[in-house]
C-alpha cells in the first residue's frame, strides 16, 4: 500500500468517524434531514467568506459557513413557527434557496473563486496526499490534521456532553423538568454539525457529508438497544467504508466519496438482509 | 452579416429554452401541489437525488445520451427510491427522516461514483451527463424540447383528468375510500407522475434544486387561496413567471446558469408571499395580533376606569391616571398609551391630569363590563361553575362575544340585574 493510500483513507476514516458519532445523535433526534438541509445552506457563507478573505483555510471560512448554516436553522424555525408553513416545506425551500444564491456567487466570480461546482459535490480526497505541510522534521498532508483535529474535537465533546445529548435525545420533556438546559445543548450540537460540514466540505464535498453522517449511524442503530455501542458500531461502520470506499474507487477509477458513500449503503443493506434472515424486527 | 445571424441563433435558443424551462417549471409546479399537501417535499428532493444513478446506468447500457433510455432509467431508480424509503420506514425501526435522508445520500454517492467512472471511460459522447447535476436548460435542443415538452403537456392533462381524485386522496384519503375510489391505483399514479415531474424538471435545475421547483410555487401560492384549484393555477403563475424571469436573467449574463436563477426567483416569490401577503402572510398576522392587542389593552382601560368610578360612587368623575392603575395592575406606560389613543377615539375627556368618560365612551365601558358579567352569569347559572371560578374565563370572553351571542345571552338569562358577585350589570342608559 502506498503512503498515498494511506493517508486518503486515514483522512476518510477520521471524518466518517467523527461523522457517526454526532451522526448517532441526529438519527435519534429525528433530525436527518436537517442535517442535509445544513450541509447545502453553508455553501453561499463558504463562497462569500472565500470572497472576503481570499484563502481557502482561513477561520474566515468556518465563520462564513457557521453564519449561513445558523442562517439556514434560523429561516427554517421562521417559516416553520411565524410564517406558519409545513416543515417539510420550511426545510425544501430554506436550503434549495441557498444552496443556489451558493452556486450563482460560484458562477458569477469564477475568476476569483478557486471553487467549482463539482468540489462542492464530490469533494477532492483524492487531492489530499497533494497538500503536504511540514511538522517539525515530518511532511504530512494538511486535511489529515484537520479531519484528526476534528475528530479529537467531536470526541470530546461527545464524550463532555453525553449525558446531555442522551436525554435531549430520548426524553426532552423530562430533561427539561430536571433543569437540563435543553437549549444549550441543543444549539451546541447544531454548531458542531456546522462544523463537521464545514470541515469536511473539501474533503468529501457538502452533499455527501449527509451520508456519512446518516448512513452508518442508521445502520448501527439497527443492531443496537443501547446508546454507547450505537456509536462504537457507528464508528466502526464509517471506518469500514472509508477503507472499502477506497479501494472500490481505485479498481473502477471513479469517486473516493461516492464510493464511500456507496459502501457505506450496501453495509445497510447488508444488515437490513441479515435481520431479515435472522427474522428481526 | 455573421454577427446579425449570430445574434439571431442566439436570441433563437433564449426562446426555445424559456419555452422548455416553462413547460418543465409547469407540469412540476401542478404535480408538486399534491406533493406539498401531502407533505411530502422531503420526499420529493429524495427522489430527485436518487435519479442520478439511474441515468447513468442507462447511459453505460446504452453508451450514448438518448433521452428516452436515460429518461427510463430516471423513472426507474426514482420509483425504487420511493419503495425503499416506504421499506425502511414501515418495516424497520428507523424515522421516517432518516430513512429519507439514507435513501437520498446513498443513491446520490452512487451516483456520483458511477458518473466520475462514466468521466474517465473518455467515451466522447457524455459530455453534459454531470449537467444532470444543476441542469441543463442552456444546452437544451429542439429534440429534447419536443419530448420534453410533450411529456410536460402529458402530465398536465392527466392532473386536470383526475383532479378530483387526487384532490380527495391528499385532503381525505379515507373518505375516498369508502366512496370506493381505487386508492391504491391513484397513489401508484400520483407517485408516477411525481416521479415523472421530478425526471422532467431536472433537465432545468439539476437534482440538488429539483425539490424547489416541485414545492416552492404552491408553498408561494398558498397564502393567497383556499382551494386547491386556485392555489394550483397561482402556482402555475408563480412557476412560468420564475421560469421566464431566470431563463433571461441567465442569458443576459454570460456564463450564469440558468436553474439556480429560477431557483432563486422562485424562492424570492414564495419569501416575499409567505411574509407580506395580505391576510396570511406573516406581517399581515403580526399587524393583526398587534391590533387585537390594543384593543382588548383599551377595553381594559376603560373597564378599569369604569370599576373606580362604580368605587366612587361617580361615574363621570374626573379621575387621574395613577388613580386607575391602582384599580388593575398595568404594566408600566400601558395606561398613558392607552388614554391617548381613547382620547383620539373620543372616549376620554382630558382636563389637566385629570380624565372623564365622554358619552360614547361610558357606552363603551358598559358594554364591555356588561358582557363580562353576562359571560359570569351564564357560567355560574346555566353551566353551574362556583362563583369564585368564573372570574378568569370572563375576562377573555368580554372581548370576544358578538352582539348576537349578547343578544341570545340576555334572552337566555331573561335580563339579569345583577351578577353572581352582586355588581349590578350596567344596560345602555
Amino acid at each position: 500500500m502506498s503512503i498515498e493510500a494511506i493517508y486518503i483513507i486515514i483522512t476518510g476514516a477520521l471524518v466518517a468517524a467523527s461523522s457517526a458519532l454526532l451522526g448517532s445523535f441526529l438519527v435519534l433526534r429525528r433530525m436527518a434531514m436537517l442535517g442535509d438541509a445544513i450541509s447545502h445552506a453553508v455553501l453561499p457563507g463558504i463562497v462569500v467568506a472565500f470572497l472576503v478573505s481570499g484563502e481557502r483555510e482561513s477561520i474566515i471560512l468556518l465563520i462564513g459557513a457557521a453564519a449561513s448554516g445558523l442562517l439556514a436553522t434560523f429561516l427554517i424555525e421562521l417559516l416553520y413557527r411565524k410564517a406558519r408553513l409545513q416543515e417539510d416545506a420550511s426545510i425544501g425551500i430554506s436550503f434549495t434557496w441557498l444552496f443556489a444564491i451558493g452556486v450563482l456567487l460560484i458562477s458569477s466570480y469564477t475568476g476569483q473563486v478557486d471553487l467549482d461546482q463539482e468540489c462542492v459535490l464530490y469533494g477532492e480526497i483524492a487531492y489530499v496526499p497533494l497538500d503536504l505541510i511540514n511538522i517539525g522534521t515530518y511532511q504530512l498532508p494538511r486535511p489529515m490534521l484537520i479531519a484528526a483535529a476534528l475528530f479529537i474535537f467531536s470526541l470530546l465533546y461527545i464524550i463532555i456532553s453525553f449525558k446531555g445529548l442522551k436525554l435531549l435525545s430520548f426524553n426532552e420533556d423530562y430533561a427539561k423538568s430536571l433543569g437540563v438546559r435543553t437549549q444549550l445543548w441543543h444549539f451546541s450540537f447544531m454548531a458542531m454539525v456546522s462544523l463537521i460540514t464545514v470541515l469536511a466540505f473539501e474533503i468529501v464535498g457538502a452533499i455527501l457529508i449527509v451520508a456519512l453522517l446518516v448512513v452508518p449511524a442508521a445502520t448501527a442503530y439497527l443492531w443496537s438497544q443501547s446508546l454507547k455501542p450505537m456509536l462504537i458500531l457507528a464508528v466502526i461502520l464509517g471506518v469500514i467504508a472509508s477503507l472499502g470506499g477506497y479501494y472500490m474507487a481505485v479498481a473502477i477509477n471513479g469517486s473516493i466519496a461516492g464510493a464511500m458513500v456507496t459502501v457505506a449503503g450496501l453495509l445497510m443493506m447488508i444488515s437490513l438482509l441479515l435481520r431479515k434472515l435472522l427474522k428481526k424486527p | 452579416m455573421l454577427q446579425i445571424s449570430n445574434w439571431w441563433i442566439g436570441d433563437s435558443s433564449l426562446w426555445l429554452v424559456a419555452g422548455g424551462t416553462l413547460l418543465l417549471s409547469i407540469s412540476a409546479a401542478v404535480v408538486g401541489g399534491f406533493t406539498f399537501l401531502q407533505k411530502r417535499s422531503l420526499v420529493g428532493d429524495a427522489v430527485a437525488h436518487s435519479i442520478l444513478p439511474g441515468v447513468g446506468i442507462a447511459f453505460l447500457i446504452r453508451g450514448e445520451k438518448d433521452p428516452w433510455f436515460l429518461l427510463m432509467g430516471a423513472l426507474l431508480s426514482g420509483w425504487l427510491s420511493l419503495l425503499l424509503m416506504d421499506y425502511l420506514n414501515k418495516a424497520t425501526k428507523l424515522s421516517k427522516d432518516t430513512a429519507i435522508a439514507t435513501v437520498l445520500s446513498v443513491f446520490f454517492g452512487l451516483g456520483i461514483l458511477i458518473i466520475t467512472y462514466i468521466q474517465q471511460l473518455n467515451t466522447g459522447h457524455q459530455s453534459g451527463l454531470d449537467e444532470f447535476l444543476f441542469g441543463q436548460a442552456a444546452a437544451m435542443q429542439q429534440e429534447d424540447l419536443i419530448i420534453y415538452g410533450t411529456l410536460a403537456v402529458f402530465l398536465i392533462l392527466v392532473v386536470i383528468l383526475f383532479f378530483k381524485e387526487f384532490k380527495l386522496l391528499s385532503f381525505n384519503p379515507e373518505f375516498a375510500q369508502s366512496i370506493g375510489l381505487p386508492l391504491r391505483f391513484l397513489k401508484v399514479l400520483l407517485n408516477s407522475l411525481m416521479v415523472l415531474a421530478i425526471a422532467l424538471g431536472i433537465q432545468a435545475v439539476g437534482v440538488v434544486l429539483m425539490a424547489a421547483l416541485l414545492i416552492t410555487p404552491s408553498a408561494a401560492a398558498r397564502n393567497f387561496t383556499e382551494s386547491l384549484k386556485s392555489m394550483l393555477w397561482i402556482s402555475v403563475l408563480v412557476a412560468s413567471l420564475s421560469a421566464l424571469l431566470g431563463t433571461f436573467i441567465s442569458f443576459s449574463a454570460p456564463s450564469m446558469p440558468t436553474g439556480p436563477w429560477i431557483v432563486v426567483c422562485l424562492s424570492v416569490i414564495a419569501l416575499l408571499s409567505l411574509f407580506f401577503a395580505p391576510g396570511k402572510g406573516l406581517l399581515a398576522r403580526m399587524v393583526l395580533q398587534k391590533r387585537h392587542q390594543r384593543k382588548i389593552t383599551d377595553e381594559n382601560a376603560l373597564k378599569a376606569l369604569y370599576h373606580l368610578g362604580e368605587h366612587k360612587s361617580a361615574l363621570a368623575g374626573w379621575y387621574r391616571q395613577a388613580e386607575v392603575e391602582e384599580i388593575r395592575d398595568f404594566e408600566a406606560g400601558v395606561i398613558p398609551a392607552a388614554f391617548k389613543r381613547l382620547i383620539r377615539k373620543g372616549h376620554l375627556l382630558r382636563r389637566g391630569d385629570r380624565y372623564q368618560f365622554s358619552r360614547a365612551g361610558l357606552d363603551e365601558a358598559r358594554r364591555i363590563v356588561r358582557l363580562h358579567r353576562l359571560w359570569e352569569m351564564y357560567l355560574n347559572q346555566r353551566l353551574r361553575l362556583k362563583a369564585d371560578h368564573i372570574h378568569p374565563n370572563a375576562e377573555t370572553m368580554e372581548h370576544i362575544i358578538s352582539p348576537e351571542i349578547e343578544a341570545q345571552l340576555l334572552e337566555e338569562l331573561d335580563y339579569p340585574e345583577k351578577d353572581p358577585h352582586q355588581s349590578p350589570i350596567p344596560y345602555r342608559s
